[in-house]
C-alpha cells in the first residue's frame, strides 16, 4: 500500500518536473504556459491577496446549490420511483441514453429562457447530476435483502418507516456514492457553464483571463479548481472506502 | 428475448411521446418569449437542412469529432493494455485516472487553445480528452478480469506482449472495451461540442453560441433538438451492440 501510494507521489512529481524542465528549456513557450513554480508562486499570491474570494464563494455556493438540490430531490425520486416498477422501466431507456447527450447544449436555451444569471448554471449543474443520484440509489434499493423487507413487513412499518429505517440506512454505502458523482457533476456543470457564458464565477474569470492573455491569472485559477474538486473527490472516495470495509466485516 | 426486446421498444416509445408532450406543455406554458413547439423546431429545423451553411458546420463538428475518437480510442486502448498488464502501474494509476475523470476538464480548454491554437485541432484535442479515460478505465479493467488460465496459457506458450494482446487479452475483454467505446463514443461528442461553445468559428456548437448572441430561439432550439437526438439514436444503438456483446 505505501509503495503504491510512494509510486504515485513520484508519477506526480516527475509529471511536474518534466513540465518545469520543458518550460525552462523553453519546449514550451511562456506565451503558452509558464513553469509549475511561477504558476504555485501566482497561486500563492492570488490567495495571500485574497483576489478571488468572492468569485470562489459564488461558484461554490451555485455548485452546493445545485448538488444539493439534486440530491434530494433524486434520491427521493428514486425511492418512490423504486415502488413504481412500470414507470421504472419506462423512465429506463432514459437512463441508459441520458449521459450521452450534451446537457450542455441546454444551456443557451436556459439563457434565453431564465436571463444570464445563476438559475441556468444551476439548473446545468442540476440536470447532470440528479440522473446518476436517482441511478446509483435505485441500484442500491435492488440490493437490499428480501429479510430485511420481511422484517419491516411484520414489524407493521408504512413505507416511509420502511425507507428511513431499513432500505436508506441499508442504502448508505450507494447513496455516498451517489453524493460524489453529484457533487462530481454539480463541478463540472457549474464551472463549466461560467466558462461558456457567465457575468462572474470561477469559470468566468479564467475565460476572462484567457481572452486578455492573462496567464498569471488563468493558470493559478485553473490549478485552484482542479485542487478543489480532486480534493472533493478523494474525500468522498475515502469515506466510500472506509465505509465499504465496515461492510465487508460485519 | 423477443419478448423483452418488444417491452423495450414498447417503453422507448411511450418515454419519446411523454417528453414530446412535456415539451410541448412547456411550451404552452413559457410561450413564444422563449421557446418553440415541437412542431416549429422541427420545421425549422427542416429549414436550416436547406441550407449549405448548415452542412458546413455539421460537416465541421462531424471530422473534429471523428478524428477526436479514432485518437481517444487508439490512446485509451493502448494506456488500458499497458496499465493492465503491469500490475503495480495498474492499480498506482487506477485512481488518478478516476480522480482525473471527475474534473471539470473545461477549465483545460484555455490550455489547449494556447497550445493548439483556435481551430479543428484544438476542438480534437479537447473532444479526445474527454474520451480517453473511460476507454483506458474499462479497457484496464477488462484486462484484469480476463481468466488467469488464459493469461497463464500464453507465458507457457512463451508468447510476446503484443501477440500476447493481440491473440488473447483482446479477443476476451471485447464486450468491455465496447461499453468503453461506447462511453467513450459519447463524452468525445460532447467534448467537441463543448470545444465549439467556447471558441471556435465553425461547427454546431459555434452556431449555437452564435443563436444567443441573435437572440434567435428558433436556431438554439433546433441545433439542440438535432444534437440530443443524434447522440440518443447513436447511443441506443451502440447499447444494443453492448448489450448483445455481453450476452451474446
Amino acid at each position: 500500500m505505501s509503495r503504491l501510494r510512494l509510486y504515485q507521489i513520484v508519477i506526480v512529481a516527475g509529471f511536474v518536473l518534466l513540465l518545469e524542465a520543458l518550460c525552462l528549456a523553453g519546449v514550451i513557450d511562456r506565451v503558452t504556459m509558464p513553469p509549475p513554480h511561477i504558476i504555485l508562486r501566482d497561486l500563492a499570491r492570488l490567495v495571500l491577496a485574497g483576489r478571488y474570494f468572492g468569485e470562489i464563494g459564488k461558484s461554490l455556493a451555485n455548485v452546493l446549490a445545485a448538488f444539493a438540490s439534486a440530491y434530494l430531490i433524486g434520491v427521493v425520486t428514486g425511492t418512490i420511483l423504486h415502488g413504481y416498477k412500470t414507470v421504472r422501466q419506462i423512465l429506463d431507456p432514459l437512463f441508459a441514453t441520458y449521459y450521452a447527450i450534451p446537457v450542455f447544449a441546454f444551456y443557451p436555451l436556459f439563457i434565453v429562457m431564465f436571463g444570464l444569471g445563476d438559475g441556468p448554471q444551476i439548473l446545468i449543474g442540476f440536470m447532470l447530476a440528479i440522473v446518476a443520484v436517482i441511478i446509483t440509489t435505485l441500484n442500491g434499493l435492488d440490493r437490499v435483502p428480501a429479510v430485511l423487507k420481511k422484517t419491516a413487513r411484520v414489524n407493521g412499518l408504512n413505507a416511509l418507516q420502511t425507507a428511513r429505517l431499513i432500505t436508506l440506512p441499508f442504502c448508505a454505502p450507494y447513496l455516498l456514492t451517489a453524493a460524489k458523482l453529484a457533487l462530481a457533476y454539480a463541478f463540472i456543470g457549474v464551472i463549466g457553464s461560467e466558462f461558456i457564458m457567465a457575468r462572474s464565477g470561477m469559470g468566468y474569470e479564467i475565460s476572462y483571463a484567457y481572452t486578455n492573455f492573462d496567464n498569471a491569472t488563468m493558470y493559478p485559477l485553473i490549478l485552484l479548481i482542479l485542487l478543489l474538486s480532486i480534493a472533493a473527490n478523494s474525500l468522498l472516495s475515502h469515506w466510500e472506502r472506509v465505509l465499504l470495509a465496515r461492510r465487508g466485516q460485519t | 428475448m423477443q419478448k423483452a426486446a418488444g417491452a423495450t421498444f414498447r417503453n422507448t416509445i411511450i418515454l419519446i411521446v411523454g417528453l414530446f408532450v412535456f415539451w410541448e406543455l412547456a411550451y404552452l406554458l413559457v410561450g413564444e418569449v422563449a421557446l418553440r413547439s415541437p412542431w416549429q423546431t422541427i420545421q425549422f429545423l427542416g429549414g436550416l437542412m436547406r441550407t449549405d451553411l448548415f452542412w458546413l458546420h455539421l460537416a465541421d463538428s462531424l471530422k473534429a469529432f471523428a478524428v477526436a475518437l479514432v485518437i481517444a480510442v487508439a490512446l485509451g486502448l493502448f494506456i488500458g493494455f499497458a496499465l493492465g498488464l503491469h500490475r503495480l502501474s495498474g492499480d498506482a494509476m487506477e485512481p488518478m485516472l478516476v480522480a482525473l475523470y471527475s474534473i471539470p476538464k473545461i477549465t483545460l480548454y484555455p490550455i489547449i487553445l494556447l497550445a493548439f491554437g483556435i481551430g479543428i485541432s484544438a476542438k480534437i484535442a479537447f473532444g479526445a480528452i474527454h474520451g480517453i479515460i473511460p476507454v483506458a478505465l474499462f479497457t484496464l479493467s477488462a484486462v484484469r478480469a480476463t481468466k488467469p488460465i488464459l493469461i497463464k496459457t500464453g507465458r507457457v506458450l512463451k508468447l510476446s506482449p503484443t501477440v500476447m494482446v493481440r491473440e488473447i487479452l483482446f479477443p476476451a475483454a471485447v464486450p468491455e472495451i465496447f461499453t468503453g467505446i461506447r462511453v467513450g463514443f459519447s463524452l468525445t461528442l460532447i467534448g467537441t461540442i463543448l470545444g465549439e461553445m467556447f471558441a471556435a468559428q465553425r461547427g454546431l456548437g459555434y452556431l449555437l453560441m452564435n443563436a444567443i448572441s441573435l437572440y434567435n430561439i428558433d436556431l438554439i432550439m433546433s441545433v439542440t433538438f438535432l444534437l440530443i437526438v443524434l447522440a440518443a439514436s447513436v447511443n441506443t444503438l451502440l447499447l444494443a451492440i453492448d448489450r448483445r456483446l455481453h450476452h451474446g
